[in-house]
């Protein structure tokens, strides 16, 4: 069949990885769509959760998924599209099946446990973010005046790396960023969970995002006061020492953040910082 | 007194705003979202946030101007007290923000660039490149996310609002939510609960609006008790890009640089486009409005472009809804320097190149004005008395609502670029307020309540939530029930609405509504079930649905966003300069007369058999009297000589009287906003 000059099958099979909780065996499961114009994978999630039967035919569950803006900037939908990481929404049909015109196959993330089905656990990734403090410590909100003058040279060093949507392409790609799981315990509440799980976290790499988060923070001229405090971050365990300098990160980011050129500045910094240091000792 | 909290329903820009402030003003806050609060919808917002600067005060402009700007734009529909307090607070709060590292845009010298949106002469608009939402949405979690680790903040990500907890007094005392993880429904302890859940875009099946907003929670607090107001109120953009999932905005910049919208005029012509002669166009836009031609005001060429596919059947496809922006006519290195970022992202969601093919752009709902109704306290200059509990506050005392989520500032139609100033500006002033209401709270606080309050709230939902996993043999399906919804909605009350369609659209709504309550579901399961959520707020979806519906059904008039052809007033046709003056003077006087029948809020109330009951309230326009918006009107020169005429002569005679108000006169009658 064709559309527009292009042909197309009038089927197509979606393949999940499918998983019904934590700590649950995971099992593949198939659905037939058929082709429609203009579908993208958080489309064919729509259509398998209004008739979530299998390609036998077998009544199922809708897939759990997360997702909400589907512009690809708020970064919820994030998972394994025929193997890459990237956001479900931008996931183009079509283009899928020019790889593959039967098939499109679904995983969750590998790098973070799984909650349900292609639905995982990125707390660790906001996590990284409280540890590096990725903010602008500001005095207060009430009315002080502008921020500090800067040339655009800066803001536009700055944008790029503040376009950062969390998403967590770069961890999944990167061989040193390894899964942590914390399992419930009988009779544990949610908040004490996630204690545990933070303990964990702290252990555990950072990562490209949480790096490069310091580095905008440093760049700027009110978060360049505490630049040391977040530095020092970097220097500990799980910092940027673990870096194996795949460069996956940055060949996977969405934004196309430049996320090797932030962790070689980063480098830099806490070679300076650990200098400064022993001097001061 | 036992240590007081309060609890924010979302975390986009008013949530966030709320929730820093809050916890600088040193009270305890649990921040509750659907989704992580980085997520939220805010981060769409592209263009930029308006406000009066250094810049264009030299050229001109106030604080004043943007208030002017924004009512007028507004169409007069919006109390104007809180917008003048907004505008005054716009250059504090850029200045807020930019201290906060949003990473505006810069001028050579280093301060922060500005550029020129619809409604308005000056260029007021701050920006942070293509993302401003983004960028402004990041620093505000940024500074959450400092106060969580210092401990007075506690997010309940994932978390579903369910209703709000009242007392019998009719006081809000917490809150009923659902981990959307665990399925726990739990009950909060609240001395506040302030709602920043957003629009209700979700109501009309697809819009520009993220998964999230589906006015769930504000459904919910309505249908506790709360009024809404001025529901009909639904902005429509004219151009986005028809997705199966979603529709996407495409800037109006495309036409602002030479797009040309089409549709074949052999309907649904099956040659690619660039195969059909010029000759076989029609160019609905350029053919009907010679003088503007593709860049006809922003309400017009929404209702051509809807009438151009609905009424005249010109769709260029059979099964959806598109006209043709083409731009192909363009050269190609020309495209990619000024308009490179749009297109990208269209080549991305359509995997075709808009330099070579033709986009299809239709038509999306938008923005929702109106929302929960909130009170104000006015100061004796005309502002707001900030740090009245008044401020924000719903009808039910404690509960407050922020941003999209409330009526309070776009009257009957938004201006660009206002609705980032007037979240994170009802996310500041809320906080002040309900500070103070904490430090007076009659009938002790929220942690001295009996336990029984909520525990018999937590139980009501934990039952119905049983039932609903339990129910079986209804065969409703929810999926395919919102896809109904969406369609009536969007075809009755969007761009043009006609009395005949409203009234058979809410009738099949309210059948539509009784079939909700047989949707079977297909996942009965109590972990991170997605489908029972779904169902549930599908189903809230309908009492704000009504709303929309009979609030456009009843107001017989054409005001902003709401449209309706058999109550249109045309303009002045006459050729004899007296009897143009006439018309002029009799089209004045029927203006005058729809603005003291219909300048009203329409406000909401639920009712036990779930109609909603409308009631009608004068608007505050003691600031800025209201005027004809002219703007595109046959005789507009000869209208505004008239209404300047009655307008001089109402102000001579109260100055006769004495009662200048002291502000600042109005500005002409017909600028250019659109």
């Amino acid at each position: 069949m064709s559309h527009n000059g292009h042909p197309h099958p009038a089927t197509f099979e979606i393949r999940v990885l499918r998983q019904d909780a934590p700590e649950e065996p995971s099992y593949w499961e198939r659905h037939r769509l058929d082709w429609e114009p203009d579908l993208n994978i958080t489309s064919c999630l729509q259509r398998i959760a209004a008739h979530p039967e299998t390609t036998a035919g077998k009544p199922v569950a809708p897939v759990a998924y997360e997702c909400n803006c589907l512009e690809e900037v708020c970064g919820s939908c994030t998972m394994l599209i025929n193997g890459r990481t990237r956001q479900a929404c931008s996931a183009l049909v079509d283009k899928l099946l020019e790889d593959n015109s039967t098939e499109i196959e679904l995983r969750p993330m590998s790098k973070f446990p799984v909650i349900r089905d292609l639905l995982v656990n990125r707390r660790r990734l906001f996590r990284a973010l409280e540890k590096v403090k990725a903010w602008i410590p500001v005095d207060g909100y009430y009315d002080l005046g502008p921020g500090p003058r800067q040339s655009p040279e800066e803001q536009q060093q700055e944008y790029p790396l503040s376009q950062c949507m969390s998403c967590g392409c770069c961890l999944e790609a990167c061989p040193q960023y390894t899964r942590l799981e914390v399992t419930h315990r009988e009779g544990e509440t949610e908040e004490a969970l996630a204690g545990r799980e933070r303990a964990l976290y702290d252990q555990g790499f950072l990562g490209a995002h949480a790096i490069s988060q310091v580095i905008l923070f440093n760049t700027h001229p009110t978060g360049r006061l505490n630049a040391d405090e977040r530095t020092d971050v970097l220097m500990e365990e799980g910092g940027l020492q673990v870096c194996g300098n795949a460069q996956n990160c940055v060949a996977v980011c969405p934004k196309n953040i430049p996320l090797t050129t932030s962790i070689g500045r980063a480098g830099r910094a806490t070679t300076l910082r650990a200098i400064k240091k022993w001097f001061d000792r | 007194m036992a240590r007081q909290r309060v609890i924010v329903v979302g975390g986009g820009l008013a949530g966030l705003a709320a929730t820093m402030k809050l916890a600088e003003l040193g009270i305890d806050v649990d921040l509750m979202s659907l989704t992580p609060v980085k997520r939220s919808h805010s981060v769409c917002a592209q263009g930029g946030i308006n406000s009066v600067n250094d810049v264009t005060r030299q050229q001109g402009d106030t604080e004043w101007l943007h208030f002017d700007d924004t009512v007028y734009g507004g169409d007069f529909l919006q109390h104007q007290p809180p917008v003048k307090e907004m505008t005054e607070w716009g250059p504090r709060i850029i200045d807020l923000m930019d201290r906060l590292g949003v990473p505006f845009n810069r001028t050579p010298e280093g301060f922060r660039d500005q550029r020129r949106f619809g409604g308005t002469l000056f260029k007021r608009t701050a920006f942070a490149g293509a993302t401003t939402g983004q960028q402004l949405l990041y620093s505000l979690d940024e500074q959450v996310r400092r106060w969580e680790v210092a401990g007075k903040v506690t997010k309940y990500e994932f978390w579903d609002f369910l209703a709000p907890i009242l007392d019998p007094q009719g006081v809000c005392r917490g809150c009923v939510a659902q981990d959307l993880v665990t399925m726990e429904i739990r009950a909060f302890r609240a001395d506040a609960v302030i709602v920043g859940s957003g629009g209700c875009g979700l109501i009309y099946g697809r819009s520009t609006m993220s998964m999230a907003c589906t006015g769930s929670a504000a459904s919910r607090c309505y249908r506790a008790g709360a009024k809404y107001a001025n529901g009909e109120f639904i902005q429509v953009h004219p151009t986005a890009i028809p997705g199966a999932d979603k529709l996407r905005l495409m800037s109006e910049s495309a036409r602002g640089e030479g797009g040309r919208v089409w549709v074949p005029r052999r309907p649904q012509d099956p040659r690619p486009p660039r195969q059909i002669p010029e000759s076989e166009r029609y160019y609905f836009l350029e053919e009907r409005y010679p003088k503007y031609g593709n860049l006809v005001p922003r309400d017009i060429a929404t209702r051509e472009i809807f009438n151009v596919c609905t009424r005249e059947g010109l769709s260029v496809e059979a099964q959806r809804l598109a006209v043709y922006l083409d731009l192909t006519h363009i050269p190609r290195q020309i495209l990619d320097i000024k308009l490179g970022g749009i297109l990208e992202i269209y080549e991305k969601f359509q995997g075709v190149d808009p330099r070579e093919v033709p986009m299809k752009i239709f038509p999306a709902v938008h923005y929702s004005m109106g929302g929960l109704w909130v009170d104000y306290e006015k100061s004796g200059s005309g502002g707001l008395n900030v740090g009245s509990p008044r401020n924000q506050q719903t009808n039910i005392p404690g509960l407050y609502a922020i941003g999209e989520c409330d009526y309070q500032y776009h009257g009957a139609n938004r201006l660009g670029a206002n609705s980032l100033l007037s979240c994170i500006f009802s996310g500041l002033v809320v906080a002040p307020g309900v500070a103070n209401r904490l430090e007076s709270l009659h009938g002790g606080a929220a942690a001295d309540q009996p336990a029984s309050l909520y525990e018999l709230a937590r139980e009501d939902h934990q039952q119905a939530h049983q039932k609903l996993l339990r129910r079986s043999g209804g065969g409703e399906n929810p999926y395919l029930l919102h896809q109904e919804l969406g369609h009536v909605m969007t075809k009755a009350a969007t761009v043009v609405r006609y009395n005949n369609e409203l009234r058979e659209a809410y009738d099949t709504v309210c059948e539509l509504q009784s079939r909700v309550d047989k949707c079977s579901l297909s996942d009965t399961g109590n972990w991170t079930n997605q489908n029972v959520v779904f169902t549930k707020s599908l189903r809230d979806m309908f009492p704000l649905g009504r709303v929309i519906l009979k609030g456009a059904l009843q107001r017989d008039e054409c005001r902003g966003a709401h449209f309706k052809p058999d109550f249109s007033m045309p303009g002045v046709e006459g050729k004899e300069p007296a009897e143009r003056r006439r018309l002029a003077e009799a089209w004045c006087d029927r203006f005058e007369e729809n603005t003291r029948k219909w300048l009203k809020s329409t406000v909401a109330t639920h009712t036990a058999d779930g109609e909603p009951a409308l009631g009608y309230e004068d608007v505050d326009t003691s600031l800025m009297p209201p005027r004809p918006r002219l703007y595109g009107l046959i005789g507009a020169e000869v209208i505004e000589e008239a209404w300047k005429a009655r307008a001089a002569n109402k102000a001579a005679a109260a100055n006769g009287n004495a009662s200048g108000k002291g502000s600042p006169p109005a500005g002409p009658a017909a600028n250019a906003g659109a």
